[in-house]
């Protein structure tokens, strides 16, 4: 690692790199040779902390994390908060989840979201006044697991004869079929069954011991249900830790990492695939119950593609595989969609990322002072060149202000009011420079940065922080696309590779 | 009988459509064993093009170049539009994905939809935009064409359907008649084999991507002139797109043509005899029973492994 990162360092100074084409030896099986690279640290002290926070068990951490999440409504009164930790503990469940299959199964499960919805439904059905069953927590709750996890094997048995891409395109079909029938589902064969586009409504909320938790006490989200979906992820994470340790967690792996020779080591491969697929969907279903009972009712609009994305962001950004990555990928990417809902926040989380992200690719060096520089000074000078041509090019005012928001209209050209040219151009042409940015070297990459940096500041003022709901999404995808890219494994994903 | 012919018109037009589709997935799984995820976006990007391209042209009441020319022109630029967007996706998302695991470039490609999605969304809404063909030549490309028993065949349906088939016709001679044609086909038999007989396997790819995407940026432009079109159509017509190329066999050119004609027939009668809301169900359940019984299509091989 570290070797690669002088290497390029050298090709970004143009000095031609002599170690660029020192592989292992004639005679030197690379895997071996390169052991040393793969389990030595970090060196210095950082590499000393890393080597000691190694050897704390899995357990103390789960344990810290758990405490320090279950403290959280102790530290915050306020309503929306309690609701932003409920949701980013649901997307951790299913981030989980999304991981046996992905990440230790190495399938491709594009119906996942379908299980997560078969899961709500079904506990709505045993639960609501619909149908009248009001049935015990303790019975509907396991039976919407174990329904979701049927569901998956059903799913999962064209498997058997399906290779590689089509068990993608068929879970995606399974996926456009539950969506289909729970939209059409006030008229199956004529019988209005569960309320089409209105859903259910009138879900019980969950009651423990004859108890019933109300969802919010005097309008503020009921912390009760946080502590509940706090239990519910202890339990999946070490139920799914202690499967992955199991014989059938190894076999997976090994399914991951080349099928044909899992099977001819005689493991039963279809049989591995459907259980990461029934297990997937159960965990999914699970998480589903947990958020019916919340909300009190169930719609199909919950379950759309764009959930799938953030899903599936959440697993790859952590890093598929590792379960302690899925959990931060899931908060990141939790915590970074709720940022986005609100210009305010979204302003200030964009000028500190790119600053941080500067900082991160140039370090603290002459090049970071010039480029920081260079893009602050580019930003007067236009600011002051368009106001001094038409004084109205200058004369917006930012999205919901704040003091940040009043200096980078300042700095950023904000027009009264957008030709709607602008948009598009604007928009595009970032892409196409961020692109760019990534085939150039060295100065030249440099000098296209700062106008780059000061494109990217007119696009979020104007054209993103007006539309936050597309922004979140165009996030998602270039973060999916980004990280595949340059990082497959993800922040702590195992590296995986090809054994040829 | 009359309800027949209509609803085999319908199908004939959307299969043909999705037939464009499906090519530009058939083009690029041959050769990279990927599933583009991303081409019904692009599909949608193209009937954008051409939306863009017809109000510079002046907007279909006022159009400042006779009919045909304006048909011809909207095409091209939604078909130049796509390409270019095919080989930028194909260089930035796939081509550093090349040696990755399988599952990485699906993963990427499933980025890249989203990202074209929304990106459209962000710069233009989700408002529907109408191409309004309606209006073209005060509604000729409607009322004229030819009658089959009491049913009208507008002129606008044949024009969609003729130069559908008039592109593949032109792909088909593309892939068996040059040399690059053979280029392809010999790259999509075996990668290695073909750069080793020194093939330039990159340009293969990025041409399977200029091919497949120019193709979907026409049928963008079909789909638009029979029916409003907004930044969402890309994911169910991806879907269809690639529904009809594995029914025909993933891979293969007559297949596409096939499956896609197939696909539009069972999509027209559906909703035509069924029912409008459960006739995707239909399809997609056709599909599993399909790929349970024949998994490598009406006119693939099967796909055997060797170790």
């Amino acid at each position: 690692m570290a070797d690669e990162e002088t290497r390029r360092e050298r090709l970004e100074e143009g000095v031609p790199a002599a170690s660029a084409t020192a592989g292992p030896q004639i005679g030197v099986d690379e895997w071996v040779a390169r052991s040393a690279e793969r389990r030595g640290g970090r060196g210095g002290r950082l590499g000393v902390v890393e080597a000691r926070l190694r050897t704390v068990p899995w357990w103390a951490w789960l344990t810290l994390f758990v405490a320090i999440v279950a403290a959280l409504p102790v530290g915050f009164e306020s309503g929306y908060v309690r609701r932003v930790a409920f949701d980013t503990v649901i997307f951790m469940l299913l981030a989980l989840g999304l991981n046996v299959v992905v990440g230790w199964g190495g399938l491709l499960d594009l119906g996942y979201v379908a299980f997560y919805g078969v899961g709500a439904y079904t506990y709505a059905i045993l639960s609501a006044d619909r149908y009248d069953l009001h049935l015990p927590v303790f019975v509907s709750i396991p039976a919407a697991a174990v329904v979701g996890g049927l569901v998956g094997l059903l799913v999962g048995l064209p498997s058997r004869r399906l290779v590689g891409d089509y068990l993608a395109i068929v879970t995606l079909f399974f996926f456009q079929i539950f969506l289909t029938v729970s939209n059409n589902s006030d008229s199956i064969f004529g019988e209005d069954r569960a309320g089409g586009p209105n859903g259910i409504l009138n879900v019980e909320p969950l009651s423990l011991f004859g108890r019933e938790l109300p969802v919010s006490t005097e309008g503020i989200f009921n912390v009760a249900y946080l502590y509940v979906a706090l239990a519910f992820f202890v339990v999946v994470f070490v139920a799914l830790r202690l499967a992955n340790a199991s014989r059938t967690g190894r076999a997976w792996r090994s399914l991951r990492e080349d099928p044909l020779a899992a099977e001819l080591m005689g493991m039963p491969v279809n049989w591995l695939k459907l259980t990461a697929f029934a297990f997937g969907a159960a965990v999914a279903a699970l998480t589903g119950t947990l958020v019916t009972a919340l909300n009190g009712s169930v719609f199909p609009q919950t379950f759309e593609f764009p959930l799938l994305i953030t899903v599936y962001t959440m697993v790859i950004l952590g890093g598929a595989g590792s379960q302690a990555g899925v959990v931060i990928g899931a908060i990141g990417i939790s915590v970074l969609l709720e940022l986005l809902r609100e210009p305010g926040d979204s302003r200030f989380l964009f000028y500190v990322l790119s600053v941080l992200a500067l900082v991160g690719t140039l370090r603290f060096s002459r090049r970071l002072a010039i480029v920081l520089g260079g893009t602050l000074a580019l930003g007067f000078v236009v600011h002051s060149l368009a106001g001094a041509i038409d004084g109205s090019w200058t004369a917006g005012a930012a999205r919901d202000g704040g003091r940040l928001g009043e200096w980078a209209t300042q700095w950023v050209v904000v027009p009264s009011s957008l030709a709607s040219w602008v948009t598009p151009v604007s928009y595009i042409g970032l892409v196409a420079a961020v692109l760019t940015l990534t085939l150039l070297r060295g100065r030249l990459r440099l000098a296209l940065l700062v106008p780059t940096l000061y494109l990217a500041a007119f696009v979020w003022e104007n054209v993103m922080l007006a539309k936050p709901e597309p922004t979140r999404f165009v996030v998602l995808g270039a973060i999916l696309i980004a990280v595949m890219v340059a990082r497959p494994e993800g922040v702590l994903g195992e590296k995986r590779v090809e054994i040829v | 009988m009359d309800t027949f012919i209509q609803l085999t018109i319908n199908g004939f037009t959307l299969g043909s459509v999705y037939a464009l589709i499906a090519l530009g997935y058939s083009l690029v799984y041959g050769i990279l064993k990927l599933l583009n995820f991303a081409h019904g976006d692009v599909f949608m990007v193209g009937s954008f093009i051409g939306f863009g391209a017809l109000q510079l042209l002046g907007g279909s009441t006022a159009p400042k170049v006779p009919t045909w020319l304006l048909l011809v022109l909207i095409t091209l630029a939604a078909m130049a539009g796509c390409a270019l967007l095919g080989v930028v996706i194909e260089r930035f998302a796939y081509r550093p994905l090349r040696n990755a695991p399988r599952i990485a470039p699906l993963i990427s490609a499933l980025g890249v939809s989203f990202f074209l999605a929304y990106s459209m969304q962000l710069m233009f809404g989700s408002e529907q935009r109408d191409y309004d063909a309606f209006s073209l030549s005060g509604g000729a490309l409607f009322f004229n064409g030819f009658d089959i028993g009491n049913v009208r065949v507008p002129l606008l349906r044949i024009v969609i359907v003729a130069s559908a088939f008039a592109l593949m016709i032109v792909l088909w001679l593309l892939v068996t008649r040059t040399r690059t044609g053979k280029a392809m086909r010999a790259t999509s038999y075996d990668r290695e084999a073909a750069a080793m007989m020194g093939i330039d396997v990159d340009r293969v790819i990025v041409f399977a991507f200029v091919l497949g995407s120019a193709l979907a940026g026409a049928a963008g432009v079909m789909f638009a002139l029979r029916a409003p079109t907004d930044v969402a159509i890309g994911f169910l017509a991806g879907l269809k797109g690639f529904t009809a190329a594995v029914i025909g066999g993933i891979g293969s050119i007559p297949g596409a043509m096939a499956g896609g004609l197939i696909l539009g027939f069972a999509e027209a009668f559906t909703q035509g005899y069924i029912s409008t809301r459960w006739s995707d169900l239909l399809v997609f359940v056709i599909l599993i029973a399909f790929m349970l019984v024949r998994p490598q299509g009406l006119f693939g091989k099967p796909d055997i492994k060797k170790v």
